[in-house]
């Protein structure tokens, strides 16, 4: 899995970089997509045009390396909610620990920087 | 005239409405923040506004990169209640306030805010957490129409939190020459700190909120020279949304009344703060 940088904003280079990563995502707020997504989801990411290494993200749920590709957590997060995991669950990826354990530091206050 | 008569600044986090509409709001976690709010929606259900104008942002839902407006505002008849990609919340949908929308768009425009107009718009949990805030059992319908206005706050570069103040202050001017006899909410929702993605998700800045959640009051002009990467910096990437909260206070007037602010760690990611106002000073 990918290791995360500090943040992703979300820029116009992000935006062409991932533009059919986001546009598959965004398809799976409408029902009848995400169950064709669950049917075959290769050929689902083919029909988006995404790249092999945007499509290899998906497939293998490597949701760092889906914001590296350009993915932005607002559009990844549907295909989260779609495999059931949390925002505790992508926390947790994200920085290297379990939902538990995220979900934990949340509930002590929060991470601090700087 | 039309008069802006209170003004709710709250955040719009999706767990808070998923907490109400799954009824888990008296469980330990969420307690806390529901405690909070009660004094503040007491208050508001005293003091019920004829139109709310909720100032917010879409997550990718009635929006995506292919066109995004820096302001808009909704000018529908109603407004559908968004599938953010887990189904609708059971919510009602929102009834707009087309003439005041219109009027909004053409005072906006008049003051050089080229806003875009939506007429056809699905309403997010940035707009609907915040009126569950407000009115937590709307029952058929909720108790008053909406003027959506939607601020990019996802996509850099989003506008500079000055402009969001200003525009604020245009939406009060726009308000009060409405000639209907209208008392107008003016909600300004999202934040507060808070960072969803990347290797500081998770963040939390307490002070920073606490510092927003004083100086909104009595010094938003500070708040509005704060620039968009000392927002992301100190706030976290999504903590950028307090920008919508200026909008709010923008449209109020310099002075204006604290009924009650609550602040809570965590709901979900975030810091959940709200901070309920009323127009003008105490009275005497």
């Amino acid at each position: 899995m990918t290791k995360a940088r500090d943040d992703y904003p979300l820029d116009l280079r992000a935006s062409r970089q991932g533009y059919a990563l986001n546009k598959m995502c965004l398809s799976l707020k409408d029902e009848r997509n995400r169950r064709r997504f669950t049917e075959d989801e290769s050929a689902y990411c083919d029909e988006f045009g995404l790249s092999p290494e945007q499509k290899k993200a998906i497939l293998e749920r490597d949701w760092t390396g889906m914001l590296e590709l350009g993915g932005s957590v607002f559009y990844t997060y549907k295909l989260a909610m779609l495999d059931g995991k949390s925002m505790q669950y992508l926390g947790g990826v994200f920085t290297g620990m379990t939902a538990e354990e995220f979900a934990e530091a949340m509930r002590s206050g929060g991470r601090k920087f700087g | 005239m039309a008069r802006v008569i209170w003004g709710l600044a709250t955040s719009h986090v999706p767990s808070i409405g998923a907490a109400m509409d799954n009824g888990k709001t008296a469980e330990p976690y969420w307690k806390p923040l529901f405690d909070g709010y009660a004094p503040a929606r007491e208050w508001m259900a005293g003091h019920r506004p004829d139109v709310a104008v909720i100032v917010y942002n879409d997550h990718a839902n009635a929006l995506d990169l292919d066109l995004v407006p820096t302001f808009a505002v909704g000018t529908a008849e109603s407004y559908e209640v968004a599938d953010e990609g887990w189904g609708r919340r059971p919510v009602p949908p929102v009834a707009g306030a087309p003439e005041l929308s219109e009027h909004l768009v053409r005072r906006l425009v008049d003051d050089s805010f080229d806003i875009a107009t939506f007429h056809g718009l699905d309403v997010d949990h940035g707009l609907t957490v915040p009126l569950s805030v407000y009115c937590p059992d709307p029952g058929e319908q909720w108790p008053c129409p909406v003027v959506p206005v939607l601020v990019n706050v996802i996509r850099h570069p989003q506008p500079t939190a000055a402009r969001c103040y200003a525009l604020g202050q245009a939406i009060g001017r726009a308000i009060r020459s409405f000639p209907e006899d209208l008392g107008v909410a003016v909600f300004g929702t999202g934040g507060m700190s808070h960072q969803l993605a990347g290797a500081r998700a998770g963040l939390i800045n307490t002070p920073f909120d606490r510092m927003f959640l004083e100086k909104i009051e009595t010094d938003p002009e500070a708040l509005a020279r704060l620039t968009r990467e000392e927002y992301v910096a100190q706030a976290g990437t999504e903590g950028i949304e307090l920008i919508m909260w200026l909008v709010m206070r923008g449209a109020m007037d310099e002075r204006i009344t604290r009924i009650h602010e609550t602040y809570h760690v965590p709901a979900s990611n975030t810091a959940a703060g709200l901070a309920l106002f009323e127009n003008g000073g105490a009275p005497a």
